[in-house]
């Protein structure tokens, strides 16, 4: 498939929201509204993830001064069965909805799907949401939350957030350009505790097929921001590109890496989950684009499509990486 | 690139397994536990008058409550993982085990939360060690015959 080609599409108002872990970490200044408690003020933890939602989409419908019967459609996706935190978000909102399951490259496959159908005029404004939560993500996918079982330094930490981007056709600073949209590789990988290495071809191939289709490479852009293979799959995406010929020098970074500090916090590989790319695109790199440090730059958010019933059937771990090209419009 | 060739650049770039002070962690916790263990079966013995079989009773359930505590205060898993297999083989994983997934099942309440869930990771030890107690000691009694 081609990669397609938006001419206005711009990023309007965002905000994210996360939880305790994420507000210790090197974004915490840059994240609209933290909770110091897992439970987010809330009674259990699906509940909690829908409030970050809830937060994130309040504060970027009020960053621009909207109210929600100015949006013509919901994007939103998540990582529960039945997309549940989206989906029981949502009905509050009365607006036509759509939902999306790419597991974590849910940020640019809502933002690829977004700019489509403002693309084909169906739509002047589009709000995209996606979240996930540490604690629900564990007890679904992994082990019950206190369940005492060592975790490998290949496993990655589900970041607790969410993040609210409305896409529309009114100019603003961050135009969306261009987003290929990823197959589904599976190269019978089976350790859930290591989505980074399975994740990491996806990536791969999807870059790759953007370079071809766009006719550029590392050079044209100023990063290339993986969702969240973590500090495992990135080093596995570099020796990729190496063994092809191609040098991704620094302009390769994870998200999964920078939202947590590695250092002094007990995350292992690095951050993961849908709320890891949508955070740190919208807190920290769109922060970047507006204030002119970068001109451009492209978001591989990657995704393991696992299905834990089908995993313990002992089939491996299908994955997909979808990327959508951000630039800044000052200037122009 | 071929699967192949993708399972040997993984293989190239995974962290090594099992390092050695995960292995002495959990071999000085593990040691540790039995030395708390070994204690707790002294002071039942001396306090209550016990035998030692009668006392490893109280013993067991000292050692479960505990566990069970800490798991309820968020301090067992931070253990479990410096830890590894030093808490997870003696009674004390076992006791995790039941007290996480009950905790787990909290939010859907006593009967489709707590009570199925609870036994959602022991479940296997249990069907499986009282299958092995029935297969052995039926295989000691036909030995007996002998």
């Amino acid at each position: 498939m081609k990669t397609l080609h938006f001419q206005s599409v711009f990023v309007g108002g965002c905000a994210t929201a996360a939880g305790p872990m994420e507000a210790q970490g090197p974004l915490k200044d840059k994240i609209d509204k933290l909770f110091d408690d897992i439970y987010c003020e809330e009674k259990t933890y699906e509940q909690a993830e829908r409030r970050l939602m809830s937060e994130a989409c309040d504060h970027a419908l009020r960053a621009q001064g909207l109210k929600t019967s100015d949006l013509d459609l919901i994007l939103g996706g998540d990582l529960l069965n039945q997309l549940g935190t989206s989906h029981y978000f949502a009905r509050d909102l009365d607006i036509p909805f759509i939902g999306l399951y790419g597991a974590c490259s849910n940020s640019t496959l809502i933002a690829a799907n977004a700019a489509m159908w403002l693309d084909s005029g169906h739509a002047e404004r589009v709000l995209g949401l996606t979240s996930s939560h540490n604690a629900t993500a564990e007890r679904q996918f992994r082990y019950p939350n206190e369940y005492g079982v060592q975790k490998p330094e290949t496993t990655t930490y589900t970041v607790t957030g969410a993040g609210a981007m409305i896409f529309q056709k009114e100019k603003t600073p961050i135009r969306l350009t261009q987003a290929t949209l990823g197959r589904i590789l599976d190269w019978q990988f089976t350790n859930p505790n290591d989505m980074g290495s399975a994740m990491a071809p996806a990536a791969f191939d999807t870059i790759c097929r953007h370079f071809e289709n766009t006719g550029t490479g590392f050079d044209d852009y100023d990063l290339i921001v993986t969702g969240d293979l973590s500090k495992i799959g990135r080093s596995m995406l570099i020796d990729l590109f190496k063994q092809k010929g191609m040098d991704p020098h620094d302009k390769l970074i994870d998200c999964g890496l920078l939202i947590y500090d590695r250092e002094h916090q007990e995350v292992f590989a690095g951050g993961s989950g849908c709320a890891c790319s949508a955070v740190v695109t919208i807190a920290y790199l769109f922060d970047l684009l507006r204030t002119k440090a970068l001109h451009k730059i492209m978001v591989v958010a990657t995704g393991a499509l696992l299905s834990t019933v089908i995993v313990q059937q002992k089939e491996s771990i299908p994955c997909i990486a979808h990327a959508v090209v951000y630039e800044g419009t000052v200037g122009e | 690139m071929s699967t192949q060739g993708y399972k040997e650049t993984s293989k190239r770039i995974a962290p090594k397994k099992g390092s050695l002070s995960k292995a002495l962690w959990a071999f000085v916790s593990g040691g540790v536990m039995g030395i708390i263990g070994q204690g707790l079966l002294t002071m039942y013995q001396q306090l209550l008058g016990l035998d030692a079989k009668a006392a490893a009773g109280p013993m067991v359930i000292t050692v479960v409550f505990v566990t069970a505590l800490l798991t309820g205060l968020g301090i067992y898993d931070k253990l479990a993982q410096k830890c590894g297999a030093g808490l997870f083989i003696p009674i004390s994983g076992f006791a995790n085990s039941l007290t996480s997934c009950a905790m787990e099942g909290r939010s859907e309440g006593p009967i489709y939360g707590i009570g199925s869930t609870m036994f959602k990771l022991a479940g296997s030890v249990l069907t499986y060690g009282i299958a092995a107690a029935y297969t052995l000691g039926l295989l000691r009694w036909v030995v007996s015959l002998l």
